[in-house]
């Protein structure tokens, strides 16, 4: 086959995804395989996939701040951490029933996306990128000092939540958990992009003096990014720490907020499609070749800049307009 | 010890962090004021530099011994080498996408950082690894307070470095290109100056400043980790933009102030050392919000 015919097929595929009808088929196909999915899966598969749901969602989230708005965050984890801990310690110390803390855990990720975000988004760019990264090493050597965290050794003996009677505690059920709210995170992705909001930070992405010409608030639609961003962080954190029942400090390290950007960035950074390809790509991946172990951040890294260098726009295609 | 003591050992203590932030802060201000980027990988470049000047003192050893004279050569080789390197990675990495949107090239920066990290970490286990010298452990005794000649000449060998770079940046041709550069780009190509040769140059210097605190830092610490890049790199660029980003001779303030800084403010009570880090981030933030602009850069405010 020439290349010539290849990519006509890619084009084709393109357009015929361009019909709302016809994305809707292939959208409800794949959630059907979605659901019946633990049908045919093992553990360890449904192991992989929760996990990759859970991915799912921090990539959508940073994809709010990194895709949609533009802005460079490399201290996701913070948000992350957040909702974790918040969720930890109120169960564990203080006994509250999981899904009450969930709001508290949204409210406290919001709070700190308002404290990194609301003073700095006046600054350049690469300023931002680089505050985001102090305030990431900061969140988590605080998780480490402090009593109340745990200090290094972290929370454990988080309690499972119940569902309508039911304890949540097999694999399956966190399946449904995380794929519930990946999709949610999409719903609420594609609402976002289609909005007055995200036209805004569209705008405000190509062009920030022109957007703030037309009367957009700079400052504003970014921290609008940032605390939308900052509340998937934390909501996927809440429900992380009753899946893992334990969490410590270093999950919340630089890498694995590296590692949520190259998920945004792999798929195609604005573009849920994109985004859920790179999430699944950066589960999967590892669990594919085991033997890298150690060498797997390397490989994802010089993954990471033969996509800058040659497809900046990521895997996913781009669209028509 | 009496407080007067206190304060002695830790303007020593200060004074010989803050010349290793120094060092690493000139490449990145040197950087920044060219082409507006923010190398992340900076900070990986002095971890390499160490990691340089261990495997060239480790050669050359058998023959110079791991005296003065064995590590000023290796450190001088070590500059040499990731000073080429930086070069290489700008060539690579970084010139296709000095048009691209910002947000492209600081994602290719911080893949650059990550390659060097890790790649290191996977050559080296993630190992410690000793640098071992036999410089002594004599020194100026002043009854509580204690510097050690091997301190003092780090301390003296980044003065002598930076001094050099203060004047090759104002009395040479290269230098007032560079400078000329950082203003405008397209006006200076006009001029008959070969900006990418002049580029290049510029990462070869910052780089090999960075290989030269990195193998400092060997001496000084005795060992090496493939992690040392992050947290230096991180402060580095603290101090860069406490002396005002873009001004060589801020970059120079701010590391000795982040320095005596971070050195005072572990004495703080309540902040123990296990806080210095965020002592000095919550600095940088602090700082980024109320004065962005450092202390010696210009009053401008650009906007990207």
């Amino acid at each position: 086959m020439n290349p010539s015919s290849d990519t006509s097929i890619l084009t084709d595929m393109t357009n015929w995804l361009q019909h709302q009808r016809n994305r809707l088929i292939v959208l409800l196909i794949m959630a059907t395989a979605a659901m019946f999915f633990p049908l045919i899966a093992n553990n360890y598969m449904l192991e992989v996939l929760t996990n990759a749901w859970f991915y799912t969602i921090l990539c959508l989230g940073l994809n709010i701040v990194v895709g949609y708005a533009g802005l460079l965050d490399l201290g996701y984890a913070a948000f992350f951490a957040v909702g974790a801990y918040t969720t930890g310690i109120l169960t564990s110390q203080f006994g509250i029933n999981f899904w009450l803390t969930i709001p508290v855990a949204v409210f406290c990720s919001m709070v700190a996306g308002i404290i990194i975000g609301g003073p700095t988004l006046r600054l350049r760019s690469d300023y931002l990128a680089i505050v985001t990264l102090g305030f990431g090493e900061i969140v988590r050597i605080i998780a480490r000092n402090l009593e109340i965290t745990g200090g290094a050794s972290g929370l454990i003996g988080i309690d499972r939540p119940f569902f309508f009677g039911i304890e949540l505690s097999q694999g399956l059920h966190f399946y449904y958990v995380f794929l519930f709210l990946a999709i949610l995170a999409c719903f609420v992705s594609y609402r976002l992009q289609n909005s007055r909001l995200g036209r805004a930070w569209q705008y405000v992405r190509e062009d920030e003096d022109a957007a703030e010409a037309m009367g957009i608030n700079r400052v504003g639609v970014k921290l609008y990014a940032y605390v939308i961003g900052a509340m998937f962080g934390g909501v996927a954190g809440s429900f992380f720490a009753v899946k893992m029942t334990a969490i410590s400090p270093e999950t919340f390290t630089f890498s694995q907020s590296v590692l949520i950007l190259l998920g945004v960035v792999l798929g195609g950074m604005g573009k849920i499609p994109g985004v859920i390809i790179g999430a699944f790509a950066l589960v999967l991946f590892p669990e594919v070749f085991r033997d890298l172990g150690s060498m797997r951040m390397l490989v994802f890294a010089i993954v990471m800049l033969i996509i800058m260098l040659y497809r900046p726009e990521g895997i996913w295609p781009r669209g028509k307009s | 010890m009496s407080t007067q003591d206190i304060i002695l050992q830790q303007l020593a203590n200060g004074l010989i962090m803050g010349s290793f932030y120094a060092l690493v802060a000139l490449g990145y201000t040197m950087v920044y004021g060219i082409i507006k980027l923010l190398n992340f990988a900076h900070g990986d470049l002095y971890m390499v530099g160490g990691f340089v000047g261990f495997l060239i003192l480790s050669a050359i050893s058998g023959v110079l011994g791991e005296s003065w004279t064995a590590i000023v050569c290796s450190m001088v080789l070590s500059m040499l080498a990731v000073g080429l390197f930086g070069v290489i990675i700008q060539r690579v990495a970084y010139r296709p996408m000095l048009t691209a949107p910002r947000l492209s090239i600081l994602i290719t920066a911080l893949a650059v950082s990550m390659i060097l990290s890790n790649g290191v970490m996977s050559i080296t286990d993630g190992e410690y690894m000793a640098f071992s010298t036999d410089l002594g452990f004599d020194g100026l005794d002043f009854g509580n307070v204690f510097i050690s000649y091997t301190q003092l000449a780090l301390v003296i060998s980044a003065t002598v470095l930076m001094l050099v770079l203060y004047f090759f940046v104002n009395k040479t041709l290269y230098g007032k290109a560079m400078q000329a550069i950082a203003i405008d780009q397209d006006a200076c190509k006009l001029m008959g100056i070969n900006v990418n040769r002049i580029i290049a140059l510029t990462f070869f210097i910052g780089s090999s400043l960075a290989a030269a605190a990195g193998v400092m830092a060997g001496v000084y610490y005795g060992s090496l980790h493939f992690s040392m890049g992050f947290v230096i790199g991180l402060k580095a660029f603290t101090a860069a933009v406490i002396g005002g980003i873009g001004s060589i001779p801020g970059a120079m303030l701010g590391g000795l102030l982040l320095g005596l800084l971070e050195a005072f403010g572990t004495q703080i009570p309540f902040i123990g050392s296990e806080w210095k880090d965020v002592f000095s981030f919550g600095l940088l933030i602090l700082l980024l919000i109320l004065k962005p602009t450092g202390i010696l850069g210009k009053t401008e405010i650009e906007r990207m």
